[in-house]
């Protein structure tokens, strides 16, 4: 070992072997690599904690009563810290969100899709505007529901019809209409 | 670098010697920004701005340790810790009406210190570095205001918030992942507040990681200056100190006056009320905006509200807002005519002030509620931004002939350089 604690000459590496790699070459790539490694394990926790801890996950699901919505009215409620808009339709309202052809629609649901079976009036639907985020008006007595009737989005003006459809504006999709299901008549529970 | 005839620090004292040979730190004060810095001698006042920078930022960061000592970025008292500031804590609220106005103020110097760029052509070379590092200082300054602007935690702080971080949502597949990896959570909440509050600590001293390398950057060419033409000789320059260090003193007194006016008199003209409610995560206001410094971005951000070449209308907005700044990386490359200067660029001189009204317009706009004629216009407007730096620019940088230049500096301050009659008589060439 004496000898080995110079530095190393080129008599020495050549002596490892004839297609000149060296044993140097390999303790640096395996070195290098292990290094590599263990610096990427080490991301995962440091970009892992910047995601939603254990107690923003464990939000427990909603239950909402519908029966005291009038056709016409809306309520709205708190979903995973979010607004949460529950309206009944009047039939005037269902009809005109019936008439509109698939295609004119930019994100083409019927309301029968956007409804349970049997509960084809009630419109549950996130309140927050698929653009940016903006809770929209409409929900509340007297707010501004937009050219089609439904919801409009005050920030950068997007326009819902009555089943909650984007209909003008620069919102990409529908107004979200999350899990939910009928744990009786008129009790739903979402999430 | 230097040039040839800077002159040279001398260590007087036995302190300083002694200093000299061991950290020589008052040796690159000097040749950074004393005597030992020759500096073009025809600067006009528009090259006050990078050293006005300079101050906001250190004021900033100054009044932003002071709040810090007295905020707390817990979602449930950050709003009340704010008002304590205001209302209990010894001159707090002179520290948050200087922090508040601070952040203003350092945006105006800013934009200033860019339009100046703009007009001068300060990007071209050999200075391409020092303009990209200062758009990357830009980009930074954008990220800390805006979630500086978050921890008072009111009504424009938390739908700030939302509508920023739902610009991520609009990226294609990984966008509603990222967005709530980004809040940590699915709304701005107190993991969010958080996190900005911790960045917003840090930011500052990256920017000024970063203007140091500007500033380096800048030392190796030397100032650029109102004719364009270079450096050439001893003539051409003086010493940084004392002839721009009390051209600056002066700018920074009058800026000061009109900054001292902002916060003691109209502290709130730049702010909005609704961020004096605090945030309600079920009530939109009824029209969100940035702060003003925003405004022209934010403007093209809603000029979007149309599919465009297949991309959904909330993506591209997202796009053309950021790639209205990304486009300064790219703009040594699309103005390759060899003149600096707009005083000598006729054309050149009259697009540069139609780009600044379709800025002024995009500024107005981004503040204007969401509705006809606004849209149309800040479609017109965003239309007209990217034209000038993709199509306009690039065409005049080529068909433009541009008037005759003064041969040196000293040429243009004096009328005449003994070094010109002597060399080169008659030609005015750079």
């Amino acid at each position: 070992m004496a000898e080995s604690t110079g530095t190393a000459t080129a008599d020495m590496v050549a002596s490892d072997g004839d297609d000149g790699v060296r044993r140097r070459d390999f303790i640096n790539i395996a070195a290098v690599s292990f290094a590599g490694i263990g610096g990427a394990a080490t991301l995962f926790p440091l970009i892992s904690q910047m995601a939603p801890s254990a107690d923003v996950l464990a939000e427990s699901s909603t239950e909402l009563d519908t029966s005291g919505i009038a056709p016409g009215q809306a309520i709205k409620a708190i979903f995973r810290k979010q607004p949460l808009f529950v309206r009944r339709l009047t039939a005037a309202e269902s009809a005109e969100a019936n008439a509109v052809g698939l295609g004119d629609l930019r994100d083409p649901q019927t309301l029968a899709d956007r409804t349970k079976e049997g509960h084809g009036d009630v419109l549950v639907t996130m309140g927050v505007c698929t653009h940016l985020g903006c809770v929209p008006l409409g929900a509340a007595e007297g707010e501004n529901k937009g050219e089609y009737g439904g919801y409009f989005c005050p920030c950068h003006g997007s326009h819902y019809d009555t089943a909650g459809r984007i209909r003008k504006g620069p919102a990409p999709t529908n107004l979200e209409v999350p899990e939910y299901e009928f744990t009786s008549d008129s009790v739903i529970r979402v999430g | 670098m230097s040039f040839s005839w800077a002159r040279q620090y001398e260590p007087k004292t036995g302190v300083t010697k002694w200093l000299d040979e061991r950290l020589p730190l008052p040796r690159l004060v000097y040749n950074a920004v004393g005597a030992g810095y020759p500096v073009p001698r025809n600067l006009n006042y528009m090259w006050n701005f990078g050293v006005l920078a300079g101050f906001f930022l250190v004021l900033q960061i100054i009044t932003g340790v002071i709040l810090a000592m007295h905020y707390a970025s817990d979602a449930t008292v950050a709003f009340a810790k704010v008002e304590h500031i205001m209302r209990d804590v010894n001159w707090g609220w002179l520290m948050r009406y200087t922090h508040a106005n601070g952040a203003s103020f350092f945006f105006i110097v800013i934009y200033l210190h860019i339009f100046r760029g703009f007009f001068y052509s300060s990007y071209k070379a050999p200075r391409e570095m020092i303009w990209l590092l200062g758009v990357v200082i830009f980009l930074l300054m954008m990220a800390t205001a805006f979630m500086g602007y978050v921890l008072p935690w009111g009504q424009m702080s938390f739908w700030g918030a939302k509508v920023i971080t739902g610009l991520f949502g609009a990226i294609p597949v990984v966008g509603e992942p990222l967005q709530i990896w980004l809040l940590g959570g699915f709304a701005p909440d107190d993991a969010a507040l958080n996190r900005f509050f911790s960045l917003h600590f840090l930011l500052p001293f990256v920017i000024a990681g970063v203007v140091i390398l500007h500033i380096w950057a800048l030392h190796i060419p030397g100032s650029s200056n109102p004719t364009g033409v270079e450096v050439k000789q001893e003539s051409d320059t003086v010493p940084f100190h004392p002839y721009y260090t009390a051209k600056d003193g002066f700018g920074l007194g009058v800026v000061l006056i009109v900054f001292a006016i902002m916060v003691f008199f109209l502290p709130n003209m730049l702010g909005h009320p609704d961020n004096y409610i605090e945030a309600n995560p079920l009530s939109t206001p009824a029209l969100i905006v940035p702060e003003w410094y925003f405004y022209p971005f934010y403007a093209i951000l809603r000029a979007f509200t149309f599919d465009f070449l297949f991309v959904p209308a909330k993506l591209m907005g997202v796009i053309a807002m950021f790639a209205s700044i990304l486009v300064w990386f790219i703009l040594p490359w699309l103005d390759k005519n060899p003149v600096r200067s707009g005083h000598h660029r006729p054309l050149f001189r009259i697009f540069f002030w139609i780009l600044m009204a379709d800025m002024a317009l995009l500024f107005y706009l981004g503040g204007a509620h969401a509705e006809e004629p606004f849209i149309m216009l800040s479609q017109l407007a965003t239309a007209y931004y990217f034209l000038h730096f993709l199509v306009i620019l690039p065409i005049i940088s080529q068909i433009e002939k541009p008037q005759p230049l003064p041969f040196s500096i000293t040429e243009a301050v004096l009328g005449s350089d003994e070094t010109a009659a002597d060399n080169k008589p008659a030609e005015t060439s750079a």
